[in-house]
Parts: C-alpha cells; sequence; structure tokens
C-alpha cells in the first residue's frame, strides 16, 4: 500500500530525522507528543502534532494503546516507532497489526523472536553462528555448576535485557549469587522478566555490528559495519564506518554471519546484528539482533549514500529493497559523536534544563541530527540525546580531522555537554590509531583522573 | 426506563457512602460499572464494560485534511481565563462521546446543572471506555467537542460556570 501519512510514535533528534524523509517523499507526518514535548523543534516540523499524554513516557510513548488510538484518531497508514519506547516492543507491532496499519519495522513475532535473548542465541547457533560460551540457568546451583565450566570473568545477562541494560560482570565465583540476584531483581523490574543466562566475559573485545535490510521474503543485504567500541558502561558515545584494522575474513565473516541469521527469520525492514569480536583471537562472537532503526545509523547512510528511513518505508509499504547486495557500495569513512546532556565533571550525571544557546557545527562532510536549537527545553524524563555530529570523508583520517573542528564548533549553554569528553576522545592517540576496545574510555577517563589528582597534588 | 445524568451522580453518591468496593448495573442495555480506587481513596476513573456501546458511527470515506479545524462552537460563551470557569480537560487521548450511546440523550447539554461527580462525557481508547466528570458544581456554559470526536490529552472538552 502506498504509504501517505505516518504517525511517529517517539521524539528528540529521530523525530526529526524521520520528518525529513517524509518531507522529501511527500508524506504526511503526525508526531505524537507528551505534554513536556509540545513546543519542541520536531513539533514545529511535523505536520500535525497529537498530544498522547503526560510527560512521565509510561503514560505517553510507552503506553501502546494511546499511540494506536492516535494513529486511527488521525487517519494515519502507518506508524514508526523510531528507536527505544515501543520500537521492539511487540505489543504495538500487534495493535498495528490488528487495526489494520502498517507497522514500520518487523513483525511481532520477529520482535519477540528477538528479544528473548536465549532464543536469539539458540537461533544464531542454529545458523552457524559462533555465541560466547554461556549457559541459560534457572537456579543458582545451576548457575554455579555453570559458572565453573564457562569459568570467570563472566556476565549475567538479563534474557528480556539489551543495549547493556540488566547486566552484571563476575569476576570470582564466590560473587556469583549477589549479582545473580540483583540481575534478577533489575531484570523483573525493567523488563518485566526476571529470566537471566550467563556468558563468558570476552576481555578486550570490540563490538561491531551489521547493518541488515531485509524485505520480508527472505531477501537481505547488508550495508557494511559499525564499530561501536567507544562506550562507558555500555552505552554508545561514538560509532563509525567501516571498523578500522579488522582482517578481510573477520569483516567478511561478520557480514555473512548477520545476513545469514536475517535470512532465517525471513526479517523484514532495518535490522542491526551486534558481535562481539575478539581482538586476540580474530573471532567473532554472535550478542544481540536489534531489530529497529538505530541511533547510530546516520554512520552507515554517509558510507553507503543510503536513505535508511527512506528504505524502512518503502519495505514497510511493500515495494520491497530498492537495491540488490551488488549495488551497495561503502565509500570513505564515517564516525559519529553522541553529544549527551551530561556532566563529564559529575560521572556524566544527566544534566536537564533549557538550552539558552545552541550552535551546531556545519561545512564539507559534516551532518548534524539534532532537536536542540537555542531556547530549546530539555526535559528531565528522557534520554539525555542533544544530537548526532557526523563527518564524512574520504578516508579516516579526514573523516577525524573533520570531525575535531566539528565538535570544537559545537556551542551548547544551559545545559553541561560530553562535548569536551569528545574533544578529549578524539584528540588520543590510541582512539586516533584506530581499533580500540571496549575498556578503552574507561582507561581513558582513569588516565585523565589520575593526571587531574597529580597536578592538585 | 433510561437513567439521566442526575440517576447516575446520584448512584455515584450511594455507591460512595457505602461500603461497597463495586457497583455494577444493567438496563435496557445500558450497564454501569463501579469500581473503587485501589487505596479506597473513593470512586475512580471507572471504565465500563462492552456493553457501553464502542464507537459504530461509520469511519469518514475521505480522509480528514491534517491541519486542525477550529473550534465547532462560535465564539467562547464565556471567557476562558474567568477563574469562575472551570475547563473539563481530556484526561486521555480517545474518542469522546457526549451519550451512552448512539441517539440516546446526551450526558449533559449547555445549561444544564452539574456536581463534581456529575459525567459529563466518555473517552473510548481502543475499546475501553473511560468516563469524563465535571470535577466541580455548576452549571455547563459550553461545549466545545463533537460527539465523536477524536480529542487529544488535555484537550478543552466543556466549560462549567462554577456555583460555589
Amino acid at each position: 500500500m502506498a504509504i501517505r501519512r505516518i504517525l511517529i510514535a517517539n521524539r528528540g533528534e529521530i523525530a526529526a530525522r524521520i520528518i525529513r524523509t517524509c518531507r522529501a517523499l511527500h508524506i504526511e507526518t503526525v508526531l505524537a507528543v507528551s505534554e513536556a514535548d509540545r513546543d519542541s523543534v520536531p513539533a514545529g516540523l511535523a505536520d500535525r502534532t497529537v498530544c498522547i499524554g503526560p510527560a512521565r513516557a509510561s503514560e505517553s510513548y510507552l503506553n501502546a494503546a494511546i499511540i494506536v488510538q492516535a494513529a486511527l484518531g488521525t487517519q494515519v497508514d502507518a506508524v514508526h516507532p523510531g528507536y527505544g519506547f515501543l520500537s521492539e516492543r511487540a505489543v504495538l507491532a500487534q495493535l498495528c497489526e490488528a487495526r489494520g496499519l502498517v507497522f514500520i519495522g518487523p513483525t511481532a513475532a520477529q520482535l519477540e523472536m528477538v528479544s528473548d535473548k536465549v532464543r536469539a542465541r539458540s537461533e544464531a547457533e542454529r545458523a552457524g553462528i559462533p555465541v560466547a560460551p554461556g549457559a541459560t540457568v534457572a537456579t543458582l546451583d545451576e548457575a554455579i555448576a555453570a559458572a565453573r565450566e564457562i569459568g570467570t570473568p563472566l556476565l549475567v545477562k538479563a534474557v528480556g535485557g539489551g543495549g547493556g541494560r540488566g547486566m552484571k560482570r563476575v569476576d570470582r565465583l564466590e560473587d556469583l549469587p549477589a549479582a545473580m540476584a540483583l540481575a534478577a531483581a533489575e531484570a523483573q523490574a525493567g523488563f518485566g522478566d526476571p529470566r537471566v543466562f550467563l556468558e563468558r566475559f570476552i576481555p578486550s573485545a570490540r563490538h561491531v555490528e551489521v547493518q541488515i535490510f531485509g524485505d520480508g521474503t527472505g531477501n537481505v543485504v547488508q550495508m557494511g559495519e559499525r564499530d561501536c567500541s567507544v562506550q562507558r558502561r555500555y552505552q554508545k558515545l561514538l560509532e563509525e564506518s567501516p571498523a578500522p584494522g579488522l582482517s578481510d575474513s573477520c569483516r567478511r565473516g561478520l557480514h555473512e554471519a548477520a545476513v545469514r541469521f536475517s535470512q532465517r527469520l525471513s526479517y523484514r525492514g532495518a535490522g542491526t546484528v551486534e558481535f562481539l569480536v575478539d581482538q586476540q583471537s580474530d573471532a567473532f562472537f554472535f550478542l544481540e539482533m536489534n531489530a529497529r532503526i538505530q541511533v547510530e545509523h546516520p554512520v552507515t547512510e554517509a558510507v553507503t549514500g543510503i536513505d535508511l528511513i527512506g528504505e524502512q518505508i518503502a519495505v514497510a509499504g511493500g515495494s520491497g529493497l530498492s537495491f540488490a547486495q551488488s549495488e551497495i557500495r561503502c565509500g570513505g569513512h564515517a564516525m559519529e559523536c553522541r553529544v549527551n546532556a551530561e556532566d563529564p565533571a559529575k560521572h556524566f550525571a544527566p544534566s536537564p534544563g533549557m538550552a539558552h544557546v545552541a550552535i551546531w557545527p556545519s561545512g564539507a562532510g559534516i551532518r548534524v541530527d539534532t532537536h536542540i536549537a537555542s531556547g530549546s527545553r530539555v526535559p528531565p524524563f528522557y534520554d539525555s540525546l542533544l544530537g548526532k555530529v557526523i563527518a564524512h570523508g574520504p578516508d579516516r583520517k579526514t573523516a577525524l580531522a573533520r570531525l575535531r573542528s566539528a565538535i570544537a564548533a559545537v556551542r551548547i549553554v544551559g545545559v553541561q555537554t560530553n562535548v569536551s569528553f569528545h574533544a578529549m576522545l578524539l584528540a588520543d592517540p590510541e582512539f586516533q590509531a584506530g581499533g580500540v576496545d571496549t575498556g578503552f574510555v574507561e582507561r581513558l577517563l582513569e588516565g585523565r583522573h589520575s593526571i587531574a589528582e597529580v597536578r592538585r597534588g | 426506563m433510561t437513567l439521566t445524568a442526575a440517576d447516575v451522580a446520584e448512584i455515584l453518591r450511594l455507591v460512595e457512602g457505602s461500603s461497597f468496593d463495586e457497583f455494577s448495573l444493567e438496563l435496557d442495555g445500558l450497564k454501569l460499572n463501579f469500581k473503587r480506587n485501589a487505596d479506597g481513596s473513593g470512586l475512580g476513573q471507572q471504565t465500563a464494560g462492552a456493553a457501553l456501546p464502542p464507537a459504530e458511527r461509520a469511519a469518514p470515506l475521505e480522509r480528514a485534511p491534517l491541519k486542525r479545524e477550529p473550534p465547532l462552537d462560535p465564539p467562547a460563551a464565556v471567557a476562558a481565563a474567568d477563574p469562575n470557569v472551570h475547563h473539563v480537560h481530556a484526561p486521555m487521548l480517545g474518542t469522546f462521546y457526549r451519550a451512552p450511546k448512539p441517539g440516546e440523550p446526551p450526558y449533559v447539554a449547555v445549561g444544564d446543572m452539574v456536581e463534581k461527580d456529575t459525567i459529563v462525557g466518555i473517552i473510548e481508547v481502543m475499546k475501553l471506555m473511560n468516563t469524563v466528570r465535571a470535577q466541580v458544581n455548576g452549571a455547563v456554559a459550553e461545549i466545545l467537542v463533537a460527539d465523536g470526536a477524536f480529542v487529544e490529552y488535555g484537550e478543552v472538552l466543556l466549560r462549567v460556570v462554577k456555583s460555589d
């Protein structure tokens, strides 16, 4: 069906991003807003807004019945869930399917499958994709037995978790009972599912993910990988494509594994298959699949020239993929910094408030995705992402140099930001060399801390 | 026999004063269900069961244009900023109905006296009916939303001139 009007069930920069593509495609947009977002920049960009509830997300952006009612009331053809909120909850996809609305994403059944990490793991194994040694455990006795076999360090992970939430690291076996109890309680509170499983922790690993697209009938293409190893407490801060310094065989292996996994599901729409790459052995392990558009999608857009949101809409509307694998070319290098309202001096505590001044960079190879302009409010109810600065260039060195000058030109007054952290990161020789692991940010911050101590002392 | 808004208000008062936590009444196809709040603080927003009519109104064939239409009613009969005027806001997004079912008299009309607990309309969200109450004692001065209209969270549904 031709999609002519879309309800966007999200906020922030991704709402603005979706509206931009819809405009180019002459699709009308209805933006669902909470009371806190009535005057946001995306609200001004949409053809219409519809207030779905109070600021608290559980009563607005996370209420699937209200979202679908809003879609019916504004007579849209399709619902775009963005990322986060309801984007990977089968309930919204189900309600849309039941009420004749197109859900711009995978099927409800696919969402259910990939959101269960244990099911996703066994599906990966069946597809012949390596997974880190691990086990599902129902009781503490089982866990202790399994942990002896897996060895430490290991991770206790929530079956219903994702994106680093509901995860505990265990370095000594005697700490396992406490970690199990904590992880189960957090998993219950966060995902309504207390089940946990164990997985070996791979030190000095890189986090590399592959962007895939499926048409829902078994055709799947990949658009290269993104390296997201620059993380703090499992939250990504910087992403780049291609991943620097991977061996050709590893890179090819990742791409093929991601396609194989998605083909088995006859996956529909945009998805990302995440892997850990072990630096030492050049081996990789399946982590999870993210069944949505991702925050870092512009990195892939920069190197492929493909509008991923436009492609999502095309697939959802039934017109299939607009290109074959052989038509996808990755050119140059792209890098993205996530600018958050967080105070690096206070352990990255969120810093909501009013951005009295917000000046974003521009220039050759620079793209900024944001919903923050001078005078924008940063409400305390949602995540702290203010915008993303993306640089593209013919090679990594050029992209990095462009990103450094762009980051230096960001000027935000009124809320604290992590821009100074990004400036430090981009200037770091180890990062500049490329191929850092997921422990890099922690080491970088520790180093800076000790330098500060020395100076004070 | 049909129930008037005053009857409903009277029933509510009786239930409120009673020791019952739940009350249900069925007459002529109309079904009322009241449930006390979990904390026992009194009658809360109740959800009526399937016997209250879901939207049977046919969907319009032509898709409505996206721009918001001006309010249906003539210019405000009462000053919106008047402190004696209470605005009844939609407690949730959904479809607003002025009457318990199509063809029946509306819960309230302009000029009607209402009390705090008087039901002034219902909002349907995915087949669940939620009542909207006057919240103040007074007289209905203005009804801003048509029967069957889609309303947003917080939209002003009607205005009541307070009597106390």
